[in-house]
């Protein structure tokens, strides 16, 4: 999540979830959070009993809207509009929090006179190579001294100093523009705006709420930066009831991003060496990775502990800790560029591990056409899916498909013990229920049966490429007889050499600022340091909810068990807080320490008149008023210099990759530098395309997930099948009835579903009187197995790519619908879904769906017929 | 709730139990009522966690003497859900008590038109074999004079539905093969 880490310095949810209740006033942005997240949702619930007020903007009116105060529709795309011309009504209202931003924030940094904003160049940042379609990151960097210190304004009235260039760039987003991009209403748009900023400063605090609505479009990233900036302007970060609260949609998506499963990193957020920075030795790889400055000036420490706790006795100084043992990457290896290399026959082995992107990929129909590359495919799950069964899919001929196919039988949740992170990066260890079904395994008695026969295998290999495996260390023997003679490892001893431990005595290093660079510690991933300080405790079985509603002793929250990050930003410079009303973390000048009813995010004993040492290194270069403690400057950054971002250093408004109207603020129709793969196999409507006039947007149910759900009778007669909703007048001009098939296309493919009119989907009326349809589909179905079925939107989604993070744009798409079924549907493919008025409560269509969802043999025979 | 705490304390007087009055008299029960006992009483609790969105919803997994599992209630100590569940976490019981589920393991040949159930140990030995195949013919040393030790020949997909734990072994494991495409649900 480089908008939150860019903006504050950490990858992850600044709430923590409970907090919410404390807000006076909550925005729910690119999120239907009662329906995604609906226990989460209690806390929104709370806030508006104490009388805070909700504001919910999204494409569709939802259950989220109807409980909201404010409900505000919203062209899907278009929130860098909405959000930059909040920011603009604070500047031009001077009602930004000023002590907070001229404190806090680099809003006083004053930009290089080199740097030149999109109002200078037609759209453009300086430094854009038009024929590589990428930024030289050259310009976006501040002013120094002859000392090189930069230069700031604490006045913030120089014209370059960020605040002003903030006024400049977002000076023609107006409420005017809102209503002619966004199709919201301006009187609409002024009122949100006047309640954040009445529901802002010492005394009140506003917190934004925000899911996938906003990461997944080609300019994701910068939508949550634009969300990040209003917050600092608002003084919103680090303080009870506000902060930014990343949803996050699986239940260990943040666990899996710390202790990272993503090419481009290492556990606890440390980089994957790569060729293309010259990574080449530990000291290159230090070099470029460790800050000068900050909390980062410690990652050597991280990198050297990591190597030992992969490579324990092997990795020594002489051999730079096997620093040569990590693969480099060479290129973009995420999902979907790697989904095309697949598909171009580069890949040949794959593993897919509880996900199915055979219906969930984007493209999805090039998604289950790759596996036909690969030699072997591995699928661990609990059901049969779309993308394991790929072979045998609408229009596949089996007997040209040589892909060999396993699938492993995993254990559900219940059936085995471990720990998940949830959306407030807070680790819950769950026990296991019940002994595995059948032949189902965990998944780490999966991969510890795979490393320790690929050990086996390579056992006398003196290949120097094999040293990795030989190496690695690898003993989490569980402590418990059934369990061991199972062949189950513990993932207490896993969880354990994450947390890290002290080389020489193996005892459990206590806390991350012990971690050493010498080889003496070890850990796998810093940032879970303290979760479990000795042999005998784990803190994320911790389950005791007394005391202060931050809950302290349930659970543990990285860092430290930190509840609310940035919290040093709740009291003010001095240290005292902001306002009695919102007090939280504190100096307390007596015990000269940190003191509040959460774990200080700030060193405990650095008293808040700790002068900055402009030549410091690491944390000295921070004054004891720098609650920013990860990033360089100590400070959070409006402005992002040097390309740690690669499409703007301040959100710009660009037109989705496909859109149906003209970007009006800028001459550039989309972002520059998007991701862009457009081949045969994964066409693009045009950037405006009168064969697909309508937009197109996706969410997710309540009842579903995917093929978790999917085969769950109770939710499968909840929702059965895939459908779209469509606004009335649409369907009144397409001749569409609820109830009635419908066909989406787009230049990638073909889909169909149920339509469902409904005015929770309303036509905007955007600038020059154009009028926009908006159509919604949820994005949990796939037409070939489970109980709930339908086609997936997936069908329709080309891969484009956000440039950060290679997320693709999934909500925002164009489209055009007709009445009546796709063309090469299949007869017994889909089940028709029984219509509700027929439908009994019970009985009849539950029975059939239960004859319908058994076995393969069966389901085989049933398509045979 | 603040609600729920104020009707308890002006109903249940003299420590009587709200649910068994309505009005003055206590609720008249049957035998065969007075008999009936809740489906998990005294049925061992697990403590576990919801497994589909990332609220972190804290469960309690009902299980019987002879190990079934009976049911799964939202965990009211908890101080994310304080006992309540969603509609997908009150289906929990339904995603690993499930017949349609696959317990055995499944192998389609090349070129096959259906599955073929197989050892377990069995597959495990083809799956290790053909990792190492694979990354025997794909392995790079360097690339343009640069050492990059690297198969693009293995990817791996999935993270962010399992644990922590699993995550750190399955990408230590990748790692140490010279997999680079290691991916999950995380992409942002």
């Amino acid at each position: 999540m480089p908008g939150l880490g860019t903006s504050f310095g950490r990858g992850g949810a600044t709430v923590w979830l409970p907090d919410l209740a404390n807000a006076d006033c909550i925005l729910i942005e690119g999120s239907n959070f009662a329906e995604a997240h609906p226990v989460g949702f209690r806390f929104v619930m709370e806030a508006k009993e104490r009388g805070a007020t909700i504001i919910h903007v999204d494409p569709r009116f939802t259950r989220t809207s109807a409980v909201a105060d404010i409900y505000a529709p919203i062209r899907s795309g278009s929130d860098i509009v909405f959000l930059g011309a909040i920011i603009n009504y604070l500047l031009t209202n001077e009602n930004y929090f000023k002590e907070y931003v001229a404190a806090y924030t680099n809003a006083p940094f004053i930009v290089s006179a080199d740097f030149k904003d999109t109002e200078d160049l037609g759209g453009m940042f300086s430094g854009y190579d038009a024929d590589g379609l990428v930024y030289d990151f050259g310009t976006w960097t501040w002013e120094r001294d002859e000392k090189g210190h930069i230069k700031t304004d604490p006045t913030m009235q120089h014209e370059r100093c960020v605040l002003n260039l903030l006024r400049r760039h977002y000076g023609r987003y107006t409420a005017e523009m809102v209503e002619a991009v966004c199709g919201t209403p301006r009187e609409l748009f002024t009122q949100i705006a006047q309640t954040l900023a009445k529901n802002s400063g010492r005394d009140r605090t506003t917190a934004f709420a925000y899911a996938v609505g906003w990461t997944q479009h080609t300019n994701g990233v910068q939508f949550i930066r634009t969300a990040a900036i209003l917050q600092l302007l608002l003084g919103n970060i680090g303080r009870p009831g506000g902060g930014i609260m990343a949803l996050r949609g699986h239940a260990d998506i943040q666990g899996a991003t710390d202790i990272a499963t993503l090419y481009d990193s290492l556990p606890g957020y440390l980089a994957m060496p790569s060729v293309n920075r010259d990574e080449q030795t530990l000291a290159a790889y230090l070099k470029s990775q460790t800050k000068k400055t900050g909390w980062w000036a410690n990652t050597p420490k991280y990198v050297v502990s990591i190597l030992k706790a992969f490579y324990g006795d092997a990795a020594t100084k002489e051999n730079d800790y096997c620093f040569e043992y990590l693969p480099q990457l060479i290129g973009d290896h995420s999902q979907l560029v790697t989904t095309i290399a697949m598909k171009d026959g580069v890949v040949k082995g794959y593993f897919c591990i509880g996900q199915n992107p055979g219906a969930s990929g984007q493209n999805a129909e090039m998604t289950r056409a790759a596996l036909e590359s690969l030699e072997w495919f591995v699928n661990i799950d609990s059901y049969d899916n779309e993308t394991v069964s790929f072979w045998r899919r609408e229009g596949a001929d089996p007997s040209k498909i040589a892909t060999e196919v396993f699938f492993l039988p995993a254990a559900t949740v219940l059936e085995k013990e471990g720990t998940m992170t949830q959306t407030s990066r807070m680790l819950q260890a769950h026990d296991k229920a019940v002994e595995p079904a059948g032949e189902s395994k965990s998944d780490a008695w999966y991969f510890n049966w795979f490393a320790k026969r690929l050990k086996e295998l390579y056992a006398g290999s003196t290949d120097p490429k094999d040293r990795p495996i030989l190496d690695m260390t690898w003993s989490y023997e569980h402590d418990d007889p059934h369990e061991r003679e199972r062949g189950e490892p513990s993932t207490l001893k896993v969880l354990q050499e994450i947390n890290g431990y002290y080389t020489a005595t193996g005892e459990q290093v206590v806390s991350f600022a012990d971690l050493k660079d010498d080889g003496s510690t070890a850990s796998g991933g810093w940032i879970y340091t303290g979760v479990c300080p000795d042999k005998h405790t784990n803190h994320a079985r911790s389950r005791d909810a007394s005391g202060p509603y931050t809950a302290l002793n349930w659970g543990w929250a990285w860092p430290a068990n930190r509840r609310t990050l940035y919290n040093r930003a709740s009291a003010d410079p001095a240290g005292n807080p902001w306002s009695e009303r919102k007090k939280y973390v504190w100096w307390d000048a007596e015990a000269k320490k940190w003191t509040g009813v959460d774990v200080p995010d700030f060193p405990a004993t650095k008293a808040p008149d700790t002068p900055a040492n402009p030549d410091g290194l690491g944390m000295d270069f921070h004054s004891g008023a720098d609650p920013f403690i990860m990033m360089l400057d100590g400070v959070g950054q409006i402005f992002v210099p040097g390309g740690a971002l690669k499409d703007a250093p301040i959100p710009a408004h660009y037109e989705p990759q496909q859109s149906v109207v003209e970007n009006a603020l800028y001459k550039q129709q989309s972002s520059p530098v998007f991701g862009r793969y457009e081949r045969d196999d994964n066409p693009y409507n045009k950037p405006i395309d009168e064969n697909y006039p309508h937009v197109l947007t996706t969410y997710r149910i309540t009842e579903m997930s995917g093929i978790m759900t999917r085969y769950v009778p109770w939710l499968a007669e909840l929702q059965p099948s895939a459908f779209c909703e469509i606004d009335p007048e649409l369907a009144v001009s397409k001749g569409i009835k609820s109830g009635d098939w419908v066909t989406l296309s787009t230049a990638v493919g073909e889909m169909e579903a149920r339509a469902l009119v409904s005015g929770r989907m309303r036509p905007l009326r955007l600038g020059k009187g154009k009028r926009v349809h908006q159509i919604g589909v949820p994005y949990n179905y796939g037409s070939m197995v489970a109980l709930a079925r339908g086609d997936s939107v997936g069908q329709l989604i080309p891969i484009s790519l956000d440039p950060n993070v290679s997320i693709h744009e999934s909500k925002t798409l164009t489209c055009n619908i007709r009445p009546g079924r796709r063309a090469a549907y299949h007869e017994d493919a889909i089940d028709e879904p029984v219509p509700a008025r027929e439908r009994s409560s019970f009985g009849q269509p539950l029975g059939r769906w239960a004859s319908a969802g058994s076995g393969a043999g069966q389901r085989q025979e049933g398509e045979k017929k | 709730m603040k609600t729920t705490v104020d009707l308890t304390k002006l109903l249940a007087h003299d420590g009587a139990d709200l649910r068994e009055h309505v009005g003055m008299l206590p609720n008249v029960k049957s035998q065969r009522t007075q008999s009936l006992k809740a489906r998990i009483s005294g049925a061992k609790a697990v403590t576990s966690l919801c497994c589909y969105c990332a609220v972190g919803c804290s469960t309690l997994a009902y299980v019987s003497d002879d190990g079934k599992l009976l049911d799964v209630e939202g965990n009211p100590e908890s101080p994310i859900n304080a006992g309540h569940l969603c509609p997908k976490g009150s289906a929990l019981f339904g995603l690993t008590v499930n017949e349609a589920r696959w317990t055995t393991v499944k192998y389609r040949a090349p070129y096959s038109d259906r599955y073929e159930e197989r050892p377990l140990a069995w597959a495990l030995e083809r799956i290790a074999q053909l990792t190492k195949k694979t990354r025997e013919e794909t392995f790079v040393r360097e690339r343009n004079g640069k050492r990059v030790n690297n198969t693009l020949g293995i990817a791996s997909l999935g993270g962010a539905t399992f644990g922590i734990e699993e995550n750190y072994m399955l990408g230590k494991l990748m790692h140490s093969l010279g997999v680079v495409s290691i991916e999950n649900q995380a992409r942002i």
